[in-house]
């Protein structure tokens, strides 16, 4: 069984990419269902946010599980396959498990550190173990994969000085504003995102917030978190007069704001400058507003820039969580090979030959005198009991079952074998440690 | 030998403000906070030998020493250098003095080999304490100029990091837009009146010489021009809220009309402002 990824990301496809193949809402389970009924695909996660789609999977054979899946990904969102084919890539073995713990770890995020995709990580798989889209070796491989970023959270640096977006949004505004106690923030929509953005600007000491979402409640339910003022979602380009500092998310498919609209809104607010963040995929403000003077529009992906200043600073931790990456990937690795039915056999049978001879020789030790037929006989015995015993496990294991990567932990489970033994009592260590934090 | 001693002061002063603004365009390449306070050290140095230079040849001269283009662009360059300190004093921007340290030494080094000759004919008028007070003023208001210039350019740079959205170089250690834009608009809240007093006072001064008010010299049309030209910059500002960019962009092209009123008008008309 071959673990395999497939994605594309904010190094490799632009946002008008990324927008294409998300699956966002209900597109999420459909997708999630139709990896699952396809006979390439054994176990599947996927994990789409607005920096990245990475399908997960469990494959019979890379070659074509790959192509199964690109194909499924284009026809799914109705786009040729050439269009995203250059943005995709794929790993399997070692570099699939590298990546995936990367992405959990945030080294391979826009804003390496920044804490937001460790949680995306685990509502996909939340979702997966839901919807029983993955099995043994994804659940493992996630689980490990959380494991592994609160690790690298906690034994570097890596995550000090970056809370993602809102910390980059931040550092900007202040470029662009100086002081923000002076500032209006105004906040468009919801999400992860944004409401930590907001969150963040808000410590940074803005002066008044407004909040608008589609659903009333959700906006009230906002501004009283923030101390904001509601504003009604129908009415919010007026309010943009008195706006600073906005960040836009909604699920809009569309636009919601254009530049004729920003162009009045400027003349009313005397051209004072403005700051406009839109984290939404699809966009929902059009770029070109950026072309007004005193308008500072930014978009997911240009956030890419802001992020650049930090990487310096951060590299150092990088290469520390990288190594630690390479040793947890070994750890993994070494399980998975363990999995095969090969070593599991010839562990069982050393198991069982040990057992057998440790018993034998207690047994002949008491047994005083006896003739060298008679020791033979009792050997011989011992030999078929322990054979026949073993024979039904080894010839489940030899068999081609589609359950075999089940059986065989089951069986390394169940008779103690070694590694997986050693691993298995970590992995228990990991959940209650998950669960503590949630 | 005094004069000797003088043009030590002079010469001196003018390596000062050069090495403070290769210093500085060394510092806008590949810069370090520390070395920011070393080139406001060399323009410190600079300054104190230039005041030396100018209250020598106040002595010498018998009255404010602005009768010639060379005194006078020497003491406009003087004034800059007042107001430079003033701003980084209060703002702290770090990398102002990469952009107006270069001005400064341009100025210095047209001063120098511009006659230091004085013309006799103009002693006269030149004993009226009115032309200390309008040239004074004059200059001062110029040098605001001068400085928003300065902070328009630097003003265009950063807004140019923030909208093309390529953060990298000076970016960082720009100051914030909204400083510079404000730092721009209050120096021309402070030329303004300045050269609106100077031209007040120039008029008040060719009456008490000549008894009248305005002699159609090309020099005091222009300083109507650059008057005009800040008077649209803050009713642009105040009525339709030209800020930022736009603001910095006049300022730059004030401050361009100020240059030629200063020399050109000089190199080409031929007047009384003219002093050679």
């Amino acid at each position: 069984m071959n673990i395999l990824v497939i994605g594309l990301n904010h190094k490799t496809a632009d946002i008008e990419v990324r927008e294409k193949v998300a699956f966002d809402g209900p597109k999420l389970g459909e997708a999630a269902e139709i990896f699952k009924n396809s006979l390439e695909v054994k176990e599947n996660v996927i994990l789409s946010t607005c920096n990245r789609v990475e399908i997960y999977a469990v494959v019979r054979d890379i070659a074509s599980g790959a192509g199964h899946i690109k194909k499924i990904l284009s026809d799914y969102h109705q786009v040729p396959l050439d269009f995203i084919d250059k943005s995709l890539y794929v790993y399997s073995g070692r570099k699939a498990l590298n990546h995936i713990f990367r992405v959990a770890s945030s080294l391979d995020s826009m804003i390496v550190g920044e804490p937001q995709i460790l949680g995306q990580l685990k509502d996909a798989f939340d979702f997966a173990l839901q919807k029983k889209s993955s099995g043994v070796l994804l659940n493992k491989l996630m689980k490990k994969a959380i494991s592994v970023a609160k690790r690298i959270r906690t034994e570097t640096k890596i995550a000090e000085n970056a809370v993602s977006i809102s910390f980059a949004a931040v550092e900007l505004a202040k470029k662009i504003f100086e002081d923000l106690s002076t500032k209006t923030f105004f906040l468009i929509g919801a999400g992860e995102m944004a409401e930590l953005a907001a969150r963040h600007l808000i410590n940074n000491g803005v002066k008044d917030v407004f909040v608008a979402n589609r659903t009333y409640e959700r906006s009230v339910e906002l501004a009283r978190e923030f101390n904001g003022k509601v504003v009604e979602f129908d009415n919010f380009v007026q309010e943009l007069i008195d706006a600073d500092i906005v960040i836009c998310s909604t699920g809009a498919p569309h636009y919601i704001l254009v530049k004729e609209q920003m162009h009045k809104i400027m003349k009313q607010r005397k051209n004072s400058p403005m700051f406009i963040i839109d984290i939404s995929v699809p966009r929902n403000i059009d770029p070109e507003i950026n072309d007004i003077d005193n308008i500072y529009l930014y978009d997911i992906d240009d956030m890419d820039g802001v992020v650049e200043i930090n990487i310096q600073e951060r590299s150092k931790e990088a290469e520390k969580a990288e190594r630690i990456i390479d040793a947890e990937v070994d750890t993994f690795l070494k399980w998975h090979t363990s999995l095969s039915a090969v070593p599991t056999i010839v562990s069982l049978r050393d198991k069982a030959e040990a057992i057998r001879k440790e018993e034998l020789g207690i047994t002949l030790r008491k047994l005083n005198g006896l003739k060298e037929e008679e020791i033979r006989a009792i050997e011989a015995l011992t030999n078929s009991i322990v054979h026949k015993l073993i024979h039904f496990p080894t010839s489940a294991l030899k068999s081609e079952a589609e359950d075999k990567d089940i059986m065989v932990d089951i069986v390394r489970r169940l008779f103690d074998l070694d590694i997986s033994g050693g691993s298995e009592s970590g992995n228990r260590r990991e959940s209650e440690t998950d669960e503590k934090e949630s | 030998m005094q004069i000797e001693i003088n043009n030590i002061f002079f010469e001196s002063a003018i390596v000062f403000y050069l090495i403070a603004s290769i210093t500085g365009v060394v510092v806008l390449l590949k810069g370090k906070k520390a070395v920011s306070r070393l080139i406001i050290g060399l323009a410190l140095a600079g300054f104190i030998l230039h005041t030396a230079y100018i209250a020598v040849r106040y002595i010498e001269e018998g009255h404010f020493p602005a009768s010639n283009l060379h005194d006078a662009s020497s003491l406009f360059t003087w004034c800059i250098v007042v107001l430079f300190f003033v701003i980084e004093y209060r703002y702290k921007l770090g990398l102002l003095g990469s952009f107006i340290m270069p001005i400064v030494s341009v100025f210095m080094l047209s001063s120098s080999m511009l006659p230091i000759k004085i013309n006799p004919s103009l002693d006269p008028m030149l004993n009226s304490y009115w032309f200390s007070i309008h040239t004074i003023l004059a200059f001062l208001g110029d040098a605001a100029f001068a400085m928003a210039f300065g902070i328009g350019i630097m003003y265009l740079i950063q807004e140019k990091y923030v909208k093309s959205k390529h953060l990298s170089g000076l970016f960082q250690r720009l100051p914030s837009l909204q400083t510079l834009d404000e730092i721009n608009y209050r120096l021309i809240t402070l030329g303004f009146p300045l050269l609106t007093l100077a031209i007040i006072t120039g008029v008040i001064w060719a009456k008490t010489v000549w008894g009248k008010s305005l002699q159609g010299d090309p020099k005091e049309l222009w300083s109507f021009a650059t008057w005009l030209i800040y008077a649209l910059v803050l009713h642009l500002r105040l009525t339709v809220g030209w800020r930022g960019r736009k603001a910095a962009i006049l300022s730059i092209i004030g401050f361009l009309i100020v240059i030629f009123t200063f020399f050109g008008v000089n190199l080409i008309f031929k007047g009384f402002h003219a002093f050679s």
